[in-house]
């Protein structure tokens, strides 16, 4: 008897608890899932395509759908460890193949260029200006360093030049001063 | 030729990590002359050990991490450790006890968390505990002051006893206990103890003569060489006053509010001040930088917060005194200590303290 | 409870946390007299020495300046000009070493002093008289910028329009050794104090407060008894404490007040000037005195006589350090500004600027090395000293794990800079280092992150507009598929289903030709290289010349077309080409065979002058004349071909090659605006071209073969050509049609039988595939007739092969000489 009476109270307890649970995994859904957009916005949106997918978007995606973080060279290793503590993964190091990039972006050298606007095409984020048969141009502020408008190019006139270092962007490396040598 | 570049302050007040430590050394001084004068040689003997132990034993640990061996012993942070531990032991403990303990401080607690700077807990108070709880018996072996003792103990003696358990004469170390009445006396916290479980009042406690006679007030005169040296270490700046105060201050006054309360059952708070190791706990051990508290604030809290433990382990608990286990467990609190008490940034509202 | 203003008027002083109290070492250098230096041999101006961004240049190299003048011009308001320091002559425009503490080269204009000191005209101005915005545009124009350190530009900050109750003049000088200002206020109090009136009406503060550290009584009085007149300043001497010359910090000593986080002074109702600007003010002002030297302390044990000197700006560290007596010693540290915060320069020509107050020549024992990096042991000095009251040692913990997110929360960013952790520091660890480092990088983060945003925020525009586009021409194309099926509904016939069938015949054909080149290309391959090896061991002696020379020729012809063309984009074609061309050449010389690259290098440069001509035909408009310059390309390309044939066979290829692509250039040029699209179609020639060219030669009897279905496939193409819009792609295949007629005719040259049959073939192929051509414009013409030309061009040289070698030489070396000639 004693049974059958701690049997029905945890039945009730049970249905009570579950009624509770279902009730308020409806009234406190989350909206959607946030996940890609939050990948996202960690990714530096170069635009590059050295993850092999062909955009940051869709990089995020794969990473929510569970690839792995470390294939993006132009976030470097501060992306990863955003991933990394994003998705609860352990951070991995870039990934060998793609060495880290350093800060480049893209220079025309206008005398050069036949105006064929192939680059501008190729360009995904619209840093080149430039009109069919006119010289084109790189604004520099814009680019992300993503290479793409260098394969299209017919006249090979399209360098990755690094980013020079100024004052205002130097990171205190002392060790790479150039000392100079007198006498 | 070419010219030198180095990052600024091109200036430095030319106070090392070394200088620091030995002027703590320095400042031990006093306290384990008193001590070796009161309770035998037998100190002086666990010194040279514990410090050959712990340049050993640090020397080896840091040769497998391949580190640079000499600047870091140079730093004298092992002899601190070594010193500590070994004016905390009795002095007639058998040779082993030091070594295992100055070795378990040093390897255990200090390098295996990465070395100086990087170990959470005291490294001689760790050990310490360590050694209390696996060796207990050696570890309460305290003689009685000098003058009470039934048997005289030479240089020589403290040698052998510390190698042999027993003196050149033959005697063991339990009939060196005896005090000249034919008591074994143990510390004056012990009897405290002792007398209390057996329901005496402190006032008839008071009577033993552990608490009597010039002699019988070595533990006064060892914890006032120690404050004399933490004072030392002040003037010096070496430690700032307010871990030291905060320690005795919550000490005094919680011992003040029970002994005010209860006269009978507690102790009075000059007692409490002035035996066991109260005194080289606030000054020597409370302020190893590595394991206390950052702030100012923090300080404060982390001093009070030993003080409270050494007088509820004292007044309550089971080891007669407490100062290692309260130090440990203030260590543990330190994160969070530092966390909540982060001093308001200049130019800041005052919320950044308790975010 | 007496109010701040109250205390401030009694006299109050209060603290701030932390400091430390380096030795001062003042006393070398303060007790004695400001000595001018002598001018030096060069001056080098940086033209920005301030915060913000460098003016427009207003001279040039070569040009006389005089004492005064303004070199660059003060063009918005983040700007201030920098000016000549003496007369002279501008000798140079170029980067130098900077004076900071990266050393990256920066522009500065160097100047060659005359030694006449002639000054340009100067204007005083009545400072009580002349208004607020003249004083303003003076002091921007005299290129004022704070000379305590930052180097802020003076006139924002004395022309701000807040309110402002306290006017602080920075005279603390708290680091050690430097006694610039020191031995300013002992000078000329009474010019500061003038400056200080300027900066009075300017701001119109209720009390100016002036802050002097306590170990200068002398300029402390001087300063008192200058002011004694004025009643509303104080002067107020602060306890020696570094770093109380910090502007927080001696606005807290002398206010009680703390500028919140992140905010100016200004929003707390306080401006802070340096003793040496409001100096430089009055100078400017009163004297139309711009600010072209000032007090530079040199000091240091290395030196025999420290001194302050008045310096001009722009003298070099050398020239001063060589005035003071210097004594260089082995790894020496020469500091530019204090022992404190100061920063070693790499290279003794860095030239003082407006805001170096100190030039620091120590010895070894007088500010040694750091020693080792030893671990934190948590002491909390660094805490203690820290005048910001943060926590050294979480910072570098967290700096070293790289943790912004923490390190913003520690408020890195509050980080003066000042140096007192690191000098307390007992394991001295370089903390600011850390700090720097950190900081720089949360910078460099921020600018990414924000770069980030923009690009996905472009990004996202671009792929908006594109799916825009697509939508917009896919309405177009169904407009256009409905309007066409109206009218082929109209005239319905089986006309559609043969030539369905035709196309797919095509495809078929296609598909079994491109089988079969590809197993002939690789055994045509290794022969080459067989080949090639021998020539390459016959002729290795006269290797050496000849990339140099063939690489001088083509680019001389490139110029040659850059100078002759007249509308810059054919230029940039024919440069494109060229460059190709260049390249190509380089590759097939690398073996090293000099006869063919002799042969070969004429033929590209003539024919690329040819091809100009070519070039500028279409813009006339008239196809034919297209097609005869195309023609006369070809002619002599043939020429030098076969000149080239007689002395080696990879002469021919290349030659081949690039008559091949000169005709498929030429020819199509007519017909389209576009170069780019000829560059193409050139290029796809081109490669077409050499590649069968190398089977011909290989095996004669697989080039034979190849043929007939060369033929088969350049009709193919030519085929589907005029089912298309495009007259480009009917270009491309007549291209192709020429390109495999020539190899059948390298064919023919070994076997002169089966040769001429397949002339005909390969001929009628061409024809066939301009026949298609006529069907349209104008161009297929062209088509047509350089068809025409090639197969005419193509008899006459198999008639020529028969002819000796010597000739040919000959031939090739007339070439040479007028191909010099031309470019020439």
């Amino acid at each position: 008897m004693t049974i059958i009476t701690a049997l029905i109270a945890l039945g009730v307890l049970a249905l009570l608890f579950g009624a509770l649970l279902g009730y308020s995994a409806i009234r406190f859904k989350v909206e959607s899932d946030p996940l890609v957009e939050q990948i996202d916005d960690i990714l530096p949106q170069t635009q590059c395509g050295q993850c092999g997918y062909p955009g940051c978007r869709p990089y995020a995606e794969a990473i929510a759908n569970g690839d792995d973080i470390n294939k993006c060279p132009p976030g470097g290793d501060a992306t990863i460890k955003k991933l990394s503590e994003l998705m609860g993964v352990e951070a991995k190091p870039l990934n060998a193949a793609q060495e880290p990039a350093v800060k480049r972006v893209a220079f025309i050298r206008e005398d050069e260029c036949i105006g064929c606007t192939k680059c501008i095409q190729a360009c995904p984020v619209d840093a080149i200006v430039g009109a069919s048969k006119l010289m084109h141009t790189v604004l520099v502020d814009e680019c992300t360093g993503c290479d793409l408008c260098v394969e299209p190019c017919p006249v090979d006139c399209i360098d990755m030049i690094p980013v020079p270092v100024t004052a205002e962007r130097w990171k205190w490396d002392l060790q790479a001063i150039p000392v100079k040598v007198v006498e | 030729m070419s010219f030198k570049i180095a990052s600024s302050p091109h200036h430095h007040n030319r106070r090392s990590t070394a200088s620091l430590m030995q002027l703590v050394a320095i400042a031990c001084i006093p306290g384990i002359a008193v001590q070796a004068v009161f309770f035998g040689y037998g100190v002086l003997v666990q010194l040279v050990l514990a410090i050959a132990t712990a340049w050993l034993a640090e020397a080896m640990i840091l040769s497998l991490r391949h580190k640079a061996i000499r600047p870091r012993l140079m730093d004298h942070s092992a002899l601190v450790t070594a010193v500590l531990l070994a004016v905390a032991i009795p002095p007639f403990a058998p040779w082993w006890l030091i070594v295992i303990g100055t070795a378990f401080a040093i390897i255990m607690v200090k390098q295996l968390y990465g070395g100086l700077g990087h170990n959470l807990f005291n490294p001689a108070m760790a050990a310490y505990v360590m050694l209390l709880i696996s060796f207990p018996v050696q570890m309460t072996q305290w003689l009685p002051p000098l003058p009470l003792q039934s048997v005289t103990i030479s240089p020589l003696d403290a040698i052998c006893t510390i190698f042999t358990q027993f003196s050149c004469g033959g005697f063991s170390l339990s009939q060196m206990q005896l005090s000249v009445d034919g008591i074994t006396l143990a510390t004056p916290l012990d009897t405290l103890r002792t007398d209390l479980a057996q329901g005496l009042t402190l006032t008839e406690s008071w009577q033993s003569p552990v608490y009597l006679s010039f002699a019988g007030s070595g533990w006064l005169w060892v914890n006032l060489a120690y404050l004399a040296g933490g004072l030392f270490l002040l003037q010096q700046k070496v430690i700032t006053w307010r871990i030291p105060v905060a320690v005795l201050a919550s000490l005094f006054v919680l011992t003040m509010l029970s002994w005010l309360a209860s006269p009978d059952a507690f102790a009075s708070p000059l007692f409490h001040l002035f035996s066991g190791g109260t005194m080289l706990a606030a000054f020597f051990i409370a302020t190893d930088p590595v394991s206390a508290s950052t702030t100012d604030r923090g300080r404060l809290w982390y001093g009070a917060l030993i003080g409270l433990l050494i007088y509820l382990i004292r007044s309550f608990g089971g080891y007669p005194d407490a100062v290692a286990f309260a130090v440990l467990l203030a260590n543990m609190c330190v994160p969070l200590i530092d966390y909540y008490t982060r001093p308001r940034t200049y130019g800041h509202k005052a919320k950044g303290a308790t975010k | 409870m007496p109010s701040l203003f109250q205390q401030i008027q009694a006299g109050a002083l209060w603290d701030f946390h932390g400091g430390v109290h380096p030795p001062t070492r003042k006393a070398v250098t303060s007790e004695k007299p400001i000595i001018s230096m002598s001018l030096p041999e060069r001056l080098y101006i940086p033209l920005r020495q301030h915060i913000g961004v460098a003016g427009q240049l207003l001279v040039e190299v070569g040009e006389r300046v005089l004492k005064g003048q303004a070199l660059t011009a003060a063009d918005n308001s983040m700007t201030v000009p920098v000016h000549a320091p003496t007369s002279g002559m501008i000798i140079a425009i170029t980067d130098h070493t900077s004076p900071h503490p990266s050393a990256l080269p920066e522009s500065v204009i160097v100047i060659e002093p005359d030694g006449l000191e002639e000054w340009r005209e100067r204007e005083p101005l009545n400072f009580a008289t002349a208004d607020t915005q003249t004083l303003l545009e003076r002091i921007q124009d005299s290129g004022i910028a704070g000379m305590g350190g930052a180097g802020f530009p003076t006139h924002i900050k004395a022309g701000l329009h807040q309110p402002v109750d306290y006017l602080i003049i920075n005279a603390v000088e708290c680091e050690p050794y430097i006694t610039a200002d020191d031995a300013l206020m002992q000078e000329a109090p009474t010019t500061i104090v003038k400056g200080i009136d300027i900066l009075c009406k300017l701001l119109n503060p209720k009390a100016v407060l002036i802050g002097i550290e306590a170990d200068k009584p002398i300029a402390a009085a001087g300063m008192r008894a200058a002011c004694s007149q004025r009643e509303h300043y104080y002067v107020r001497e602060v306890p020696v404490k570094y770093p109380s010359g910090g502007e927080k910090q001696l606005i807290q000593l002398l206010t009680n007040k703390e500028v919140p986080a992140g905010r100016r002074p200004a929003d707390i109702g306080i401006v802070m000037q340096n003793i040496g600007t409001a100096f430089a003010i009055a100078q400017a002002v009163l004297d139309d005195h711009p600010l072209i030297s000032r007090i530079v302390t040199v000091t240091g044990e290395t030196l025999q006589r420290p001194q302050n000197v008045q310096a001009l700006i722009g003298t070099p560290v050398a020239a001063l350090l060589d005035f003071c007596g210097y004594q260089v010693e082995l790894e020496q540290k020469v500091i530019m500004g204090g022992p404190m915060m100061g920063f070693t320069l790499p290279d003794l020509a860095v030239p003082v600027v407006k805001t170096t107050n100190c030039i620091l020549a120590p010895s070894h024992t007088e500010l040694p090395n750091a020693g080792p990096e030893l671990d934190c042991i948590r002491c909390s000095a660094c805490a203690d000293a820290c005048p910001a009251t943060l926590l050294p040692q979480q910072l570098l913990w967290y700096s070293k794990a790289k943790d912004h997110d923490k390190l913003k929360e520690y408020n890195l960013a509050d980080c003066i800079e000042c140096g007192a952790c690191a000098y307390v520091c007992p394991s001295e660890i370089p903390l600011v280092q850390y700090y720097r480092i950190a900081k720089a990088e949360i910078r460099e983060q921020q600018r990414e992150a924000l770069k980030a945003e923009q690009a996905k925020a472009r990004f996202e525009a671009r792929n908006a507009r594109l799916e825009a586009e697509k939508q917009a021409r896919l309405a177009k194309n169904q407009q256009l598929a409905a309007a066409r099926q109206q009218s082929q509904q109209q005239n319905a016939g089986s006309n559609t289903v043969a030539a369905a069938l035709e196309r797919i015949k095509a495809k078929q054909q296609n598909a079994t030709e491109t089988a079969q080149r590809s197993h002939a290309d690789i055994v045509a391959e290794r022969e080459v290289k067989k080949q090639q090896a021998r020539a390459y061991q016959a002729q290795q002696a006269a290797a050496t010349h000849t990339d140099a020379e063939s690489g001088a020729q083509s680019q001389s012809a490139s110029q040659n077309l850059d100078a002759t063309a007249t509308d810059p984009r054919q230029a940039a074609v024919a440069a494109a080409i060229a460059r190709a061309k260049a390249r190509q050449q380089q590759h097939t010389t690398e073996p090293a065979q000099t006869a063919q690259s002799r042969a070969s290098a004429p033929a590209v440069t003539d024919s690329q002058a040819t091809q100009n001509h070519a070039d500028k035909a279409p813009s006339q408009d008239d196809p034919r004349k297209a097609a005869v310059a195309a023609a006369l390309a070809r002619a002599k390309a043939r020429k030098q071909q076969q000149g080239a044939e007689a002395e080696q066979n990879h002469a021919i290829e290349n030659n081949a090659a690039t008559a091949a692509s000169r005709e498929a250039t030429a020819d199509k040029a007519p017909s389209h605006d576009d170069p780019r699209k000829a560059a193409v179609a050139a290029a796809l020639a081109r490669a077409k071209a050499r590649k069968q060219q190398q089977g011909a030669e290989a095996e004669q009897n697989s080039a034979l073969d190849n043929n007939g279905e060369a033929a088969a496939s350049s009709e193919a193409a030519a085929d589907k050509a005029p089912s298309h819009d495009d007259p480009r792609k009917a270009a491309v295949a007549a291209a192709l049609a020429r390109a495999k007629a020539r190899k059948q005719q390298q064919g023919a040259e070994a076997e002169q039988n089966s040769a001429l049959d397949n002339n005909g073939e390969a001929a009628a192929s061409s024809e066939a595939a301009a026949d298609e051509a006529p069907s349209q414009d104008d161009p297929r013409k062209a088509a047509v007739a350089a068809a025409l030309a090639r197969a005419k061009a193509r008899k006459q040289q198999a008639a020529a092969d028969t002819r000796s070698a010597s000739e040919h030489d000959e031939n090739a070396q007339a070439e040479l000489a007028k191909t010099k000639g031309d470019s020439a």
